[in-house]
């Protein structure tokens, strides 16, 4: 029996560099220190290209006017798997110095009382539109500042299709429905309605959009709602959004490949006039202009129509929120909050329209939208101007929200499932979410 | 716990051959400490988090703060209707890949070690996809598969077929996702294949050979029954990935349309994401003991078999 | 091989057989490759249409700049990290199980079955998520490379002790038992004579384990977030939501973080089938 050293000698190798590398791997990724006196933080964002690009420019600009801060910006994925990271982050004391999270519903699932400092005592709080302070305040403090402007849940058309065809903005369900009839038997492969179950979350605006016209039939439908009492698939005013996304599918009025295209593939259609009408968030036109400019004056924008003409008005999206969690301290902290300051400023309104088209109107008092925004985004300004025109989506009066709409609506506008036991299995979805929260009467 | 059981009974252990040969104490070279870096490793990192599930699934967690809430998890787990869905998709997810594993497996082996032109080639071109990530095959394939451009329904338009939309369609979506999970594991159930008929011993073969079996009869009577033990490496291997598989399944179509192809692990994922906690930890147990009592028995049969032979 | 070959002993067949298997293996693994790489060098209008055609204009170099820049290169960090996490987390886990899957082929105790279930659960159960990061935190090791490569070596290592103790199995005891005499201590014997003779496996165990952990996707996610911590497989997934519709540049990442396992491949190709083979010859 002889040894052979060569491989004994392999073996050695293989456990050295197991305990070599296990000391110095960590530091390798975080390459680049700036090598200033200065105070650095990190603030967290989501990594869709808009996200960046405003924060991108809202550190520069911030960093212009604060020489002695430095912001370096970390993101996350958007979406569920970002909630989760939040949370996860939090409840293990590892959050960056800033971070960008939403507002309403989602912003009391992660214990702002418990994670988060509060800034009620910070001079700007005044100049906060107050529709947003709402969805940052748990108990009596305010935690965040805007990170955009409102956005509106809506129907964006397409303006050369209605010219064309001489149709009428619609009021109603049925004006809408008697124009999706005529643009599809105008015919020219146009879809009346544009879906995209390539990502989920598009699916949701019949029903989301439609909550203005729910709380105008049923007023007290959101604080019944969290407290157990109205359910959607019981209540006629709710079911409607449900019924609305299948009534779109089983008339044949989407574009062909709904199951399978993406935002970007709607967003052209509806640019390039493929499409008529598309349900989405205006947080989209931004993207849709980038890469379609004639977009800019082609495309407008009307909310959801509703059964009653008169009441018909628009559901608003708050911006998200940038917070500050309890592990930031010191230095980072005065960092933190003055870049907090700087935000909520008319300087922060400024700085982010510098970085691509506003998706509404600023939540900050003294930041005006300016003259040249796109035309779907000017036809926000009437609804929220005229009292009761405009309401705030469901999930930023009620602390309820099931995590599974998206899929529940993708199944009622392919036809795979009814609308009335969508709503339904919808229902049952929201009741984890409550009983997780621990609201009473779950 | 493994680390306290394994090194105290070293003086009551069986003398090994070995240890008689080297002077009859009760020596062995075999120490238990040997286990001991894995054990360690093992029970922090897989053991501990293990059972700290079993308690978290009886509780309301959100991460901050935790209520003990009995098996009303498991309840609501059991009333969720993707669950029913889920469950049912899980088995066949499981049943339909690494069956067709095992069958396409033993054919490319024996394809493969057979004398054809390319065969260097063919092993390695079968092989391949087994090293590309996850992630990056279901976003190809998701590509690939698209309803209306993508080129596989561009293929089957020119010889005059309509395929249906493979990953946006209820009836097509998981068995889709199941179709890129065989192209994608098939070469490890073809690797093992080869490395069990390459054992066989020539002699049984020239002995087949001399009595006039065909290739038909030889592959019948001995490729077959001598392949046993790889096939069942095979079939626990390819169980256990199909059960608890998801990185595919996410990538691909997140369990959509709709929850039509959720399996249970999907299912799980997205109870977490949504910051169910406890109750994605009690799907956590039910998957494991789903897996535990298909796997468990399984193995125990197919080894037995294995030992009358 | 030779003996294999006497499954298929009609030398005429082979042809139409190896002609039926070339084409077939073309349409089914060859294609889907290039169409990565066709769709991964057009440029992005072209890449839109989802198409097999040959490009309008090649766009390699371009396309790969632009992926490479992306996010402050963070791709170039990803590849280190990447390269740092496989490396470590295979080495350690060659050596543990190797030494664990020895001693529990050799020594047969009453521990045995207990230890074999403990190893087998390990391939079974579903790893829990956030008590995991509970308990790195406890150790420090959350969001840190070590702990990362803890993890990885701790999940994968059932089944390296499966294969080692398998492999174990055909090593004659009398080897063992040769090294005692001459004086080996338990140490000694082990990596002195025993390792060595693994070489075949270790080969198999290395290339399976390092493609999955160069692979994995899910635990970098949650024991390692953060940009600058990223591995190949979180850049992929971040670009497939920056790139949602860049199918070019989507798919240039495809193929480059597909190349190391590439040259994996190609280096241990030989070695890959003859580990497992030589294995179960002796068995």
């Amino acid at each position: 029996m002889t040894f052979r050293p060569g491989t004994r000698g392999l073996a050695v190798m293989a456990a050295c560099s197991l305990a070599l590398t296990a000391c110095s791997a960590g530091s390798l990724g975080s390459s680049d220190d700036a090598g200033a006196s200065s105070v650095e933080i990190t603030y967290l964002i989501g990594n869709q290209e808009q996200d960046l690009k405003d924060a991108t420019q809202l550190t520069k600009d911030f960093t212009a006017k604060n020489p002695g801060v430095t912001v370096n910006l970390e993101t996350r994925p958007a979406g569920s798997e970002g909630d989760n990271i939040i949370k996860t982050r939090l409840s293990t004391g590892d959050m960056t110095d800033v971070f960008a999270y939403n507002t309403g519903s989602l912003f009391q699932a992660i214990a702002p009382e418990k994670n988060l400092v509060p800034i009620s005592d910070q001079p700007y709080i005044g100049d906060l539109d107050e529709n947003f302070t709402k969805t940052v305040t748990s108990g009596d403090k305010v935690y965040g500042v805007p990170s955009g402007g409102f956005m509106g849940g809506a129907v964006l058309y397409n303006i050369p299709i209605y010219t064309k065809l001489g149709l009428q903005v619609p009021k109603t369900w049925a004006e809408f429905m008697a124009n999706n009839a005529k643009i599809k038997a105008a015919g020219g492969g146009v879809a009346p309605v544009i879906q995209t179950y390539g990502e989920t979350w598009t699916s949701q605006l019949f029903v989301l959009g439609d909550f203005h016209n729910v709380a105008a039939a049923e007023p007290d439908f959101a604080d019944k709602y969290t407290k157990n009492q109205a359910k959607y698939a019981t209540s006629p005013a709710a079911l409607k959004g449900f019924e609305h996304t299948e009534q779109v599918h089983d008339l044949g009025y989407e574009n062909k490949d709904f199951a399978s295209a993406k935002l970007p593939d709607g967003l052209k259609m509806l640019a390039t006039g493929k499409g008529a009408h598309y349900p989405i968030l205006s947080g989209v036109v931004n993207d849709m202009i980038a890469t379609n400019p004639n977009a800019a004056k082609d495309v407008g924008l009307f909310a959801l129509p509703g059964d009653d003409a008169s009441k018909n008005g628009l559901t608003v999206w708050t911006p998200g929120g940038i917070y500050i969690p309890t592990t930031t301290t010191g230095d980072k902290l005065e960092a933190a909050k003055k870049f907090l300051a700087f935000v909520a400023s008319p300087d922060g309104c400024k700085s982010l329209a510098s970085a691509g088209v506003p998706t509404g109107p600023y939540a900050i008092k003294g930041c005006q939208l300016g003259s040249d925004v796109p035309q779907s985004i000017k036809d926000m300004q009437p609804y929220l101007d005229k009292d009761g025109a405009s309401s705030l989506a469901l999930e930023f009066v009620s602390p309820v929200k099931g995590p599974s709409l998206e899929q529940i609506t993708v199944e009622v506008g392919s036809g795979i499932r009814k609308a009335k036991d969508g709503a339904a299995r919808y229902d049952e979805d929201v009741k984890k979410q409550a009983q997780q929260l621990g609201l009473a009467g779950w | 716990m493994t680390v306290t059981s394994t090194t105290r009974p070293r003086a009551g252990s069986k003398a090994s051959p070995a240890a008689a040969a080297a002077g009859g104490k009760a020596y062995t070279p075999y120490k238990f400490w040997f286990y001991l870096p894995t054990a360690v490793l093992y029970s922090v990192l897989f053991l501990v988090p293990t059972f700290a599930s079993f308690y978290y699934s009886l509780t309301r967690w959100s991460l901050f703060e935790s209520k003990f809430i009995g098996f009303e998890n498991f309840v609501t787990f059991f009333q969720e209707p993707a669950l029913v869905k889920g469950f049912t998709n899980t088995l066949i997810y499981g049943a339909v890949t690494s069956g067709a594993k095992v069958v396409l497996g033993l054919l490319l082996a024996v394809l493969l070690t057979s004398r054809i032109v390319g065969r260097g080639y063919l092993r390695s071109v079968v092989f391949f996809p087994v090293l590309v990530s996850t992630i990056g095959v279901g976003l190809m394939f998701q590509v690939m598969m698209n309803p209306e451009r993508g080129i596989i329904n561009g293929a089957l338009g020119v010889i005059g077929i309509q395929g249906p939309g493979w990953l946006t369609d209820p009836k097509w979506a998981l068995l889709s996702i199941a179709a890129v999970d065989v192209w994608k594991g098939v070469g490890l159930a073809t690797l093992i294949y080869i490395a069990g008929i390459v054992s066989i011993p020539r002699e049984y073969m020239e002995a087949a050979r001399v009595d006039g079996a065909g290739s038909f009869e030889t592959f019948r009577r001995i490729v077959l029954p001598l392949c046993k033990p790889a096939t069942v490496t095979v079939i626990i291997l390819s169980l256990i990935g199909g059960l608890r598989s998801f990185e595919l399944i996410w990538a691909m179509t997140r369990g959509g349309p709709g929850f039509t192809s959720d399996v249970i692990s999907s299912v799980i994922y997205k109870q977490y994401q949504a910051g169910f906690y406890g109750l994605s930890t009690a799907g956590n147990v039910i998957l494991f003991l789903l897996v535990t009592a298909i796997i468990l028995p399984l193995n125990l049969f197919l080894n037995r078999k294995e030992v009358d032979m | 091989m030779s003996t294999a070959e006497l499954v298929n002993h009609r030398p005429g067949r082979s042809y139409l057989l190896s002609a039926v298997a070339i084409v077939s293996s073309i349409v089914v693994f060859i294609i889907p490759f290039a169409f990565m790489v066709l769709t991964a060098v057009k440029d992005r209008q072209q890449a839109a249409d989802l198409s097999f055609a040959w490009p309008h204009q090649f766009r390699f170099a371009q396309n790969f700049v632009e992926v490479v820049k992306a996010r402050d290169y963070m791709l170039v960090i990803a590849y280190i990290n990447s390269t740092i996490l496989t490396v470590a987390s295979v080495a350690g886990m060659v050596v543990l199980a190797a030494m664990a899957g020895f001693v529990l082929q050799r020594r047969k105790s009453r521990w045995n079955p207990f230890i074999n279930f403990l190893v087998l659960s390990g391939l079974i159960i579903p790893p829990a998520v956030v008590p995991t990061i509970w308990v790195l935190q406890k150790l420090g090791l959350f969001r840190t490379m070590p702990g990362l490569i803890l993890i990885e070596i701790a999940f994968g290592l059932s089944f390296c002790i499966l294969l080692f103790r398998a492999f174990v199995a055909t090593i004659p005891r009398e080897l063992d038992e040769a090294a005692i005499i001459d004086g080996a201590g338990p140490l000694r014997l082990f990596f002195g004579v025993i390792f060595p003779l693994l070489k075949s496996v270790i080969v198999t165990v290395v290339v399976i384990q390092s493609v999955n952990v160069f692979n994995d996707f899910v635990n970098p996610l949650y024991f390692l977030p953060g940009d600058k911590n990223a591995t190949v497989q979180l850049t992929l997934y971040n670009f497939s939501s920056q790139f949602s519709t860049q199918y070019n540049l989507l798919f240039m990442d495809i193929l480059l973080i597909t190349i190391p396992p590439l040259i994996m491949f190609l280096f241990f190709n030989r070695q890959i089938v003859a580990g497992m083979t030589s294995g179960a010859v002796k068995g």
